[in-house]
């Protein structure tokens, strides 16, 4: 019977940093894997569009109107916006600004909830309720899908904030920033093939 | 050199839970967690078991009036859900939960806390499935109920939103398990271990994840569609609307066909190990095994429209199908040339586990081949919905899933209790589940082939079909009677079980270096690799390298490819947090078959577990606007 | 020649067939399928029978290492194996993709505009048949039964009033879907006389287990026989009986279901028109005789439960007239 293996020690890993950032980092790759989900699950979406509207012969079908180009315009607009002061966090955390991270973080907070506003008016402009028919069902679907994404990422930017003002900020949770801000670059990338699906390609066909 | 008792014991109040209650709700122990998850399974495969055979009995006899529609509707759809979604897939990922981490030498999994709320979610699946049916909302209309019959004007009343929304737990908690062995395999492999040296059982979890990763939003997307349909109108399925009934099934299948390889993928891994131990040299064939798991992963995503060759989508497409759907056989055909041709290898012996392999090896490739048959978009029309297809799904997920686990619970379990289970009645299990299942199962093919269909409560007397319906009653019987001698083992060994020690099979993989039964903290120091086989050293002490806290938890991090130490990362604590999460989850999902509303309201109390979850155990602020006043 | 070889296995394998199965094929599409059945057999056969004695050479070679003079087994010799056995498993499958395609295409080489059209509409749990009367181009309607001249091609469209079904007689066809909002079509050239059912094949609900059907195939001068007479009117009642019996039948039952040359007209429920010819009730769940008829009015509810057919209530008189007015209508 026997007992657990002996060892023979050949090294120490004692003198490795006790944290890291970017693709080194653990985080990093669970925030890759959630994005990995909902990246699939746009995809698919995605494709759940393409398909009604290749079997349906006219699109958007006799009687429904054409979704608003004003308040969606106003939306993407502002998310493609929002990248500058995103990305400038993301530098700031790579650098360990302390004041650049809390500022900037906070600005994304406000800035977020800013655009669920046009948000809103966008839902009011859809032209068809979702029960009226699939077309009206899938614009919805693909427009609450990122809208929950936008909400989440925004909560999480609010507690974000708030813990980076109330507790001593380390490296991990300069890590932390850099991940969150990622993700606002992923919703920002989701979004495009998404308004494209829902507002121009009615238009171009 | 043996770890001194002070290491040790460091280790041991760093990594232990805390005592009693508490301690069980709020462990992140990967080992304890995956224990929860396998009894969980086990106990709902008796329950789906004690289903089946009651079907089986009803169809002993002809125009049976003994079970009503209703009940035999219930129960197929009962044990097709509680078997695809409760038992399988998360057996397979607490089978991952449990052993990767010992496997790579590593303390814990890369995110603790997710690994429990996965399980608290999935119990919370658990639950809404089976109080549903203690409670008469049973699901009844299948395993993969297609609308219009699921849809609202067919199905009203809770039961369909029962299994839609069953699913999304499991689903959710499947994607965090996923999340969590991939990220783990990748980033806390031991010092050396690259990806060329990186054993096959961690390749087909890591494939598995990857493929769970990609494949399970389309369910999720498809019962979220199916659910609004039913509770706000929408017309995504409705055909008078634009809708169509044959998107469900595209998006169904496109997440149902890589469902099967998910079960079926760690399966190769448990086998690959078992031959690898009993054959007592270094599998043949791993890189060709490592490219057919690969492939298999890959190839899995194009085939799901062979699961829809009735429906009439153009014949161009169906022959693509088909060839894809038999070009899966090559690398599933490799592997098997592979595994048997380790075996020849060796001077190989035979106790429980390799029994197991054996079993599956003669009774996957029927289901193997019966798969081919269906593969084809001709032949599949008579042999689809029938009693053929009831046989070739049970002959792969039982003989290409459930043989190989059965093995793998007989060959981990001393590493997991410190005890050998009984091999006369393992062998005793063994011969009556694969002998039963066989006889069971095997004239299943031949009622199709003489036109029984699946999915009816009875049938008239005459069609000549009584007689292997009762064959297959019996041997049913027989497997059944044989499950309750393995789990009679398995109790009794835990008790008066032969003592096992730390390796007494003489293991090739880091798992057989720890004690039996691993402590919480897994391995003393830090193994360093250079091969396939790091525990074939001739005895010699594992090299090793120490240099991890251990006054806080703590796990290495390497890199992706070359296994090189990067940094140490801090490993969760115990945390309540895990379970207020998944209750909020769990109150959402169930208060959404009822009213839309749920969502938002349910977004308040998720987002306040996830910020006490995510909450930073960290000193105040001592500089800016809310620093810390002295 | 070829054809008796061809025969062969039909014949051999034609002993675990009945009525209802694809093993007794008795239409060109059955045909092909069931060589690439036969061929299919062959080779997984074959395949399975390798498996296994190569797992059992290894068991053996295996116990021979375990003795002291062992010879290492030859890596490069089970490299050379694993190509070969790529090689044999690719070579295997191209035959069997090559043998499905081939029996594709068989199912649809009979398609031919002289065609008789037939239209098979699925509710749950029963079948709507329509032919199309080339004279007229109207719709001749009857109800659980599919009758088919010999020799001919006859293209059925099939389509669903509810759920999804699918329609299968295994003896003349493989299953093909009836799906709402869809419009599938099969092509069926029956080679042999005689009686084969079918039965639906994807779940429905309830009464799945129900919704059978019978197929007569008929040689041409019988069918034509048959349909004329599907066509025409049903005579008058002759006796106090069934005319008491139609009566009741009006007020009772005519919503549901339709008899033509009658005022009842109702279209949730089968056509009765020339009921009592067919061979079974209820879509094949009982067999057609007086007993079964008064049993069915009495409890349909207990003999097929979930059916949409409700238990009515009627004086053990008024039952009586109208099971004896039913079996009038030949």
């Amino acid at each position: 019977m026997t007992g657990p293996r002996d060892f023979e020690i050949v090294g120490s890993l004692a003198n490795l940093p006790a944290s890291a950032n970017g693709p080194r980092h653990l985080v990093w790759w669970g925030n890759i894997g959630f994005m990995v989900i909902e990246g699939a699950g746009f995809a698919l979406a995605a494709a759940v569009y393409l398909y009604l509207m290749t079997q349906a012969p006219a699109w958007p079908p006799a009687g429904d109107s054409l979704p608003g180009l004003l308040w969606s315009g106003v939306f993407t607009a502002g998310l493609l916006l929002s990248q500058i002061p995103n990305l400038w966090v993301l530098r700031c955390a790579r650098a360990k600004n302390l004041a650049g991270v809390r500022w900037g973080t906070l600005a994304m907070a406000v800035i977020a909830l800013l655009l669920l506003v046009p948000r809103c008016f966008e839902f009011a402009h859809l032209g068809v309720p979702w029960y009226h028919d699939a077309y009206g069902s899938v614009i919805w679907m693909l427009l609450v899908l990122h809208t929950v994404h936008v909400v989440t990422d925004w909560g999480d930017t609010v507690v974000l904030a708030a813990w980076l003002f109330t507790h001593e900020v380390g490296d991990d949770q300069f890590a932390d920033v850099e991940d969150n801000s990622n993700y606002w670059t992923f919703v920002v990338l989701c979004w495009l093939p998404v308004y494209v699906l829902i507002y121009w390609a009615p238009r171009s066909l | 050199m043996t770890p001194d008792r002070a290491h040790l014991e460091r280790l041991d109040r760093i990594w232990r839970d805390p005592p009693g209650l508490w301690g069980f709700l709020t462990t992140v122990d990967h080992k304890r967690i995956a224990a929860r998850y396998i009894v969980t399974a086990l106990l709902l495969m008796f329950l789906a078991g004690m289903l089946a055979l009651d079907m089986r009995w009803q169809l002993s006899v002809p125009e049976n009036t003994r079970m009503t529609p209703q009940l035999f509707n219930e129960s197929f759809s009962l044990h097709g859900s509680t078997m695809l979604f409760l038992v399988s897939v998360p057996i397979m990922e607490a089978m991952a939960l449990w052993l990767v981490p010992l496997m790579l030498g590593a303390r814990n999994m890369a995110f603790p806390r997710l690994g429990a709320f996965s399980f608290w979610l999935y119990f919370g699946g658990v639950l809404t499935l089976w109080i549903a049916h203690a409670i008469d909302v049973t699901p009844d209309l299948g395993w993969f109920e297609y609308p219009p019959l699921s849809g609202p004007a067919y199905s009203p009343g809770h039961r369909a939103d029962i299994w839609a929304q069953m699913i999304t737990f499991t689903e959710v908690a499947a994607l965090a398990a996923s999340v969590n062995v991939a990220a783990t395999i990748l980033k806390m492999r031991p010092p050396g271990m690259t990806l060329a040296r990186m054993p096959v059982f961690l390749w087909a979890m890591l494939i598995a994840s990857i493929m769970t990763i990609l494949s399970m939003p389309a369910i999720m997307l498809v019962t979220s569609m199916l659910i609004s349909d039913r509770l706000v109108s929408t017309q995504f399925f409705s055909v008078a609307a634009g809708g169509d009934n044959v998107l469900f099934q595209h998006l169904f299948w496109f997440f149902g066909h890589p469902e099967v390889y998910i079960i079926f993928v760690p399966a190769t891994g448990f086998i690959s190990s078992i031959i690898e131990t009993f054959s007592r040299r270094p599998l043949f064939g791993h890189s060709a095994l490592v490219l057919a798991i690969l492939s298999i992963g890959a190839l899995a995503f194009g085939l799901w429209v062979h699961h829809m060759f009735a429906v009439g989508l153009p014949r161009l497409g169906n022959d693509f199908y088909t060839a894809a759907s038999m070009a899966i056989a090559v690398p599933a055909g490799l592997q098997i040339f592979c595994w048997t041709a380790s075996i020849w290898a060796g001077p190989t012996t035979f106790p429980t586990p390799m029994l197991w392999v054996l079993g599956f090896l003669a009774t996957f490739v029927i289901g193997g081949l019966s798969g081919v048959m269906t593969a084809s978009a001709a032949l599949d029309l008579q042999l689809t919905d029938t009693y053929f297809i009831v046989a070739h799904l049970h002959y792969v997920l039982v003989g290409g899933a459930m043989f190989p686990l059965f093995g793998a619970f007989c060959y981990w379990y001393p590493k997991a209790t410190g005890r050998l289970m009984s091999e006369r009645w393992g062998r005793l299990a063994f011969a009556l589940i694969v002998g039963g299942f066989n006889l069971g199962f095997f004239p299943m093919h031949i009622l199709g082939l003489m036109g029984m269909p699946r999915r009816v409560y009875t049938y008239p007397a005459g069609m000549g079909w009584e007689t292997l319906n009762q064959v297959a009653t019996a041997g049913s019987v027989i497997a059944v009677a044989g499950g309750m001698v393995f789990v009679a083992n398995a109790l009794w060994s835990y008790w008066r079980g032969k003592p096992s020690g730390a390796d007494p099979w003489g293991g090739s993989t880091l798992e057989w270096a720890s004690a039996s039964p691993p402590p919480a903290w897994n391995i003393a120091f830090t193994p360093v690799v250079e091969s396939l086989t790091p525990m074939w050293n001739d005895g010699r002490p594992l090299k090793a390298m120490d240099g991890l806290e251990n006054d806080r938890r703590e796990v290495l991090i390497t890199s992706v490819t070359g296994g090189g130490p990067l940094y140490r990362q801090k490993s969760a604590a115990p945390s309540i947090w895990p379970l207020v999460a998944a209750l909020a989850v769990s109150a959402m999902f169930i208060a959404s078959i009822f009213t839309p509303w749920a969502i938002p309201a349910g977004a308040l109390p998720i987002g306040a577990a996830l910020t006490g979850w995510f909450w930073p155990n960290r000193p105040r602020a001592k500089i800016g606007p809310f620093e810390a006043k002295p | 020649m070829r054809r008796c070889l061809a025969s062969l296995p039909v014949v051999l394998l034609g002993g675990c067939a009945g009525n209802q199965s694809p093993l007794a094929p008795a239409s060109d599409q059955a045909f092909a399928l069931h060589s690439l059945f036969v061929l299919m057999m062959v080779v997984c056969g074959g395949v399975y029978l390798l498996v296994i004695a190569g797992v059992v050479w290894s068991l053996l070679s295996a116990r021979s290492r375990r003795g002291t003079n062992t010879v290492p087994a030859s890596e490069r010799g089970l490299g050379r194996g694993l190509y070969v056995a790529a090689a044999a498993i690719v070579i295997g499958l191209t035959v069997l993709i090559v043998g499905s395609f081939l029996a594709d295409r068989a199912l649809v080489a009979a398609r031919s505009e002289a065609a008789m059209i037939v239209r098979v509409t699925g509710h749950q749990w029963w079948w709507r048949i329509e032919y199309r009367d080339p004279a007229s181009g109207r719709w001749i309607e009857t109800a659980n039964e599919l009758h088919l001249p010999v020799g001919r091609t006859a293209r059925v469209e099939l389509a669903s009033a509810d759920v999804i079904h699918s329609f299968w007689v295994p003896n003349v066809s493989g299953k093909i879907d009836m799906i709402p909002g869809r419009r599938n079509i099969v092509d069926l050239t029956p080679r042999r006389l005689g009686w084969f059912r079918g039965q639906c094949a994807e779940f429905c609900g309830t009464q799945h287990a129900h919704m059978a059907f019978d197929i007569k195939v008929d040689s041409q001068a019988d069918f034509d026989a048959w349909l004329a007479r599907q066509n025409a009117v049903v005579e008058a009642a002759v006796s106090n009986t069934s005319s008491r019996g139609a009566a009741v039948f009006q007020r009772v039952c005519g919503s549901c279901h339709s008899v033509r040359g009658t005022p009842a007209a109702g279209r949730a429920g089968p056509d009765l028109t020339h009921f009592a010819d067919r061979r079974s009730i209820a879509a094949g769940t009982l067999p057609m005789s007086r007993g079964a008829i008064q049993g069915w009015l009495a409890q349909p509810q207990a003999l097929k439960p979930g059916t949409s057919m409700p238990a009515v209530p009627l004086l053990p008189a008024d039952a009586d007239a109208v099971a004896s007015y039913l079996e009038t209508m030949r």
